[in-house]
């Protein structure tokens, strides 16, 4: 009896091992079977996995802690400006990377405690159009700051930005190590993913700690949470710092491998794609917001690449331009997941379970 | 001084219109605490429908005038449409959902209209045809023109007729019923879908005016001038308290005159540094700080928590 239950806890930790191997196998695989298509989808893949970073960012702001954000591209482009300033000719500075990243994420906490302080009062709606006016006030700044000093070189952007390097390790040029090519994009992909392996394990670990559920406590109710003896207010500025703050560092990451930023990419239709992602995917679910980010980054993409083919296979001409037809196919995709999954496509449990009392 | 009054009038123009497309988002949200972000593409498609009737109407010799109001005549039936069609069918199966689902419905459905707008009528700027001559008169030193006096008359009557319509109707006493408490409307025999959908369609239907009003202002419409406006307008709508009628015409009012005054003098006031680029912060500015200190906007009651 007790050698049964033992030999199935062995099988099921074979299993479990053998699905961690094949995850870090087709993890390791990936880019190289990428890069055979085309290196272009491995710069996709590349910024799909800072999507991922940003949408795990938000979701800590608006799934743990329940405070609406249509801003956050700003603590992006705050973390890409930041890396931008410090390594690239145009202030003439090239500090390392492993400096710059952390510099970036503690700019963007200050620029997120910066909008919480003034919003701590507010609730729900009025907080949204509060934090989207900032993203839109940080953006024209963005544009503007070339006079009466020129610091972000305005609507032209920062150019040439440094690529990461490690040592005598340069992320941005192909090397070749026993018969494979590294190219840069491939290098970056693996930085990434170490990095996002990171930022997992942090937001899982901050979701069951105490900080985590005391988000959740006031989420769910913020009177009540105080009465359990919660700082509200450093809470929810605690949530708005962190949030920012992975923001930050994406947007660092974001600048050394574009190597160019501008006012350009840090518009409002941002902020909205990143919320798309956390709440299709599932709000406050880990992995939910995962798969949010993975599919709106990459579905898009796709449609790009196949949309205008297969109009010249069936029709033999463009019929619509392919563009229409993308963002078209993308707009009825969000209300029919919305229609049919309103919770998003992976729930977190808990608003599974309130989902199903709602019914009557 | 003249610049001062010039200024005004501008603001207050831009302000009739703000608060018009503002008394959308804000009754909608007032009865179903949804913000309704594909509000400002229905205004829009107002503009680009009065600009494919007066391109067709304009040969046929008819009065301007007659022209302009066929043209809104056709865009008013079409804006009410989509807004009977957006709420029948997107909004109203998400009743009872979590609060962002239909936010990101409403996004999904403003990247439709937009696209769908951008397939029928270019995806490039279209010059509004400005049929009625303008004209213009000296008012203490500035200038109005006609088009100017239309929308600021055009936008009072509008705006008055809907105060009459929400507190003097039958109707409109559903409406605020409905918006108190859904369920004891239902019980006094209140068909709340009903009136959910009249609500768009009334939102939707000055949507399309503010649409013409807009485009023959500027003389411009393109298939992305929703979504800056109704930016503008939503914030104005909070600005005012969102979910209140008065507080939203207040709001309009309030952010056209902000954003006029800001542009014209943020430059002598800052000593030129800031130029009138950062109208649109200025505009933020005035919004935060009005929520800081008030957080249920000007006019706003405060409401525990709904969410």
């Amino acid at each position: 009896m007790i050698g049964q239950v033992i030999d199935r806890l062995k099988s099921e930790r074979a299993l479990l091992w053998g699905g961690v191997a094949l995850v870090a196998f087709t993890l390791l695989a990936l880019p190289f079977a990428l890069a055979s298509v085309g290196t272009t989808w491995v710069r996709i893949t590349n910024l799909a996995i800072l999507f991922v970073f940003l949408a795990l960012g938000l979701n800590i702001v608006v799934g743990f802690a329940g405070l609406l954000d249509l801003g956050y591209v700003a603590f992006y482009a705050v973390g890409a400006y930041v890396y931008a300033l410090l390594a690239s000719p145009h202030f003439n500075l090239h500090w390392p990377f492993w400096v710059i990243l952390p510099i970036g994420a503690a700019v963007a906490a200050l620029f997120g405690v910066l909008l919480g302080v003034p919003t701590l009062k507010l609730r729900g709606d009025y907080l949204a159009i509060v934090t989207l006016g900032f993203g839109e006030i940080v953006r024209i700044f963005l544009n503007n700051l070339s006079q009466p000093v020129n610091i972000t070189n305005g609507p032209q952007g920062i150019a040439r930005i440094d690529p990461f390097t490690l040592g005598g390790l340069d992320f941005s040029r192909t090397e070749t190590y026993s018969g494979l090519v590294f190219s840069g994009p491939i290098k970056y992909y693996y930085l990434l993913i170490l990095v996002l392996l990171a930022v997992i394990f942090i937001n899982v670990r901050l979701q069951n700690s105490r900080i985590g559920r005391a988000w959740e406590a006031v989420r769910e109710d913020e009177v009540a949470a105080r009465a359990m003896g919660i700082d509200t207010r450093n809470i929810k500025l605690l949530a708005f710092a962190m949030g920012a703050s992975f923001g930050g560092v994406a947007g660092g990451m974001f600048s050394a491998i574009q190597g160019f930023v501008s006012p350009e990419s840090f518009v409002l239709v941002e902020s909205i794609m990143v919320l798309s992602m956390v709440v299709l995917g599932g709000m406050g679910n880990i992995w939910g917001v995962i798969l949010g980010a993975v599919l709106l980054s990459f579905v898009p993409e796709i449609l790009r690449f196949t949309v205008g083919p297969v109009q010249m296979q069936l029709f033999g001409r463009m019929i619509v331009e392919p563009e229409v037809i993308r963002m078209l196919i993308f707009g009825f995709a969000l209300v029919l997941v919305m229609a049919f999954r309103p919770g998003g496509l992976w729930p977190s449990p808990v608003r599974r379970r309130e989902l199903a009392e709602r019914r009557p | 001084m003249d610049i001062f009054i010039q200024q005004i009038i501008n603001g207050l123009t831009l302000g009739a219109v703000y608060a018009v497309v503002a008394l959308g988002y804000t009754m909608v949200y007032g009865i179903i605490q949804l913000i309704n972000f594909a509000h400002g593409e229905v205004v829009m498609i107002g503009a680009m429908v009065a600009f494919s009737v007066i391109g067709a109407l304009a040969p046929s010799g008819l009065p301007p005038g007659v022209v302009v109001l066929a043209a809104t005549g056709c865009a008013i039936p079409a804006c009410m449409l989509i807004g009977y069609a957006m709420e029948r069918l997107a909004y109203r199966p998400l009743r009872g959902a979590p609060r962002l689902a239909p936010l990101i419905t409403a996004i999904g459905i403003s990247i439709i209209l937009q696209h769908v707008a951008m397939m029928i009528w270019s995806r490039n700027p279209l010059a509004f045809p400005q049929i009625i001559k303008a004209q213009s008169y000296d008012l203490a030193g500035a200038t109005i023109t006609n088009v100017q006096i239309a929308i600021l008359a055009i936008s009072v009557a509008m705006m008055a007729g809907l105060v009459a319509l929400v507190y003097r109707t039958k109707l409109g006493t559903a409406m605020r019923a409905t918006a108190q408490n859904p369920q004891i409307a239902g019980l006094m025999g209140v068909d709340a879908n009903r009136v959910i959908a009249f609500t768009f369609v009334i939102g939707a239907a000055l949507a399309a005016v503010a649409g013409v009003m807009v485009a023959s202002y500027y003389g411009i419409a393109h298939y992305t001038m929703g979504s800056q406006l109704g930016l503008k307008a939503f914030c104005a709508a909070v600005l005012g308290g969102i979910g209140n009628i008065p507080g939203a015409m207040l709001g309009g009012v309030l952010l056209g005159l902000v954003e006029a005054l800001g542009a014209g003098y943020i430059g002598d006031l800052t000593g030129n540094v800031f130029g009138s680029n950062y109208q649109d912060v200025f505009a933020f500015m005035v919004l935060i700080a009005v929520l800081v200190l008030r957080p249920s906007g000007l006019l706003g009651e405060r409401v525990g928590d709904r969410t």
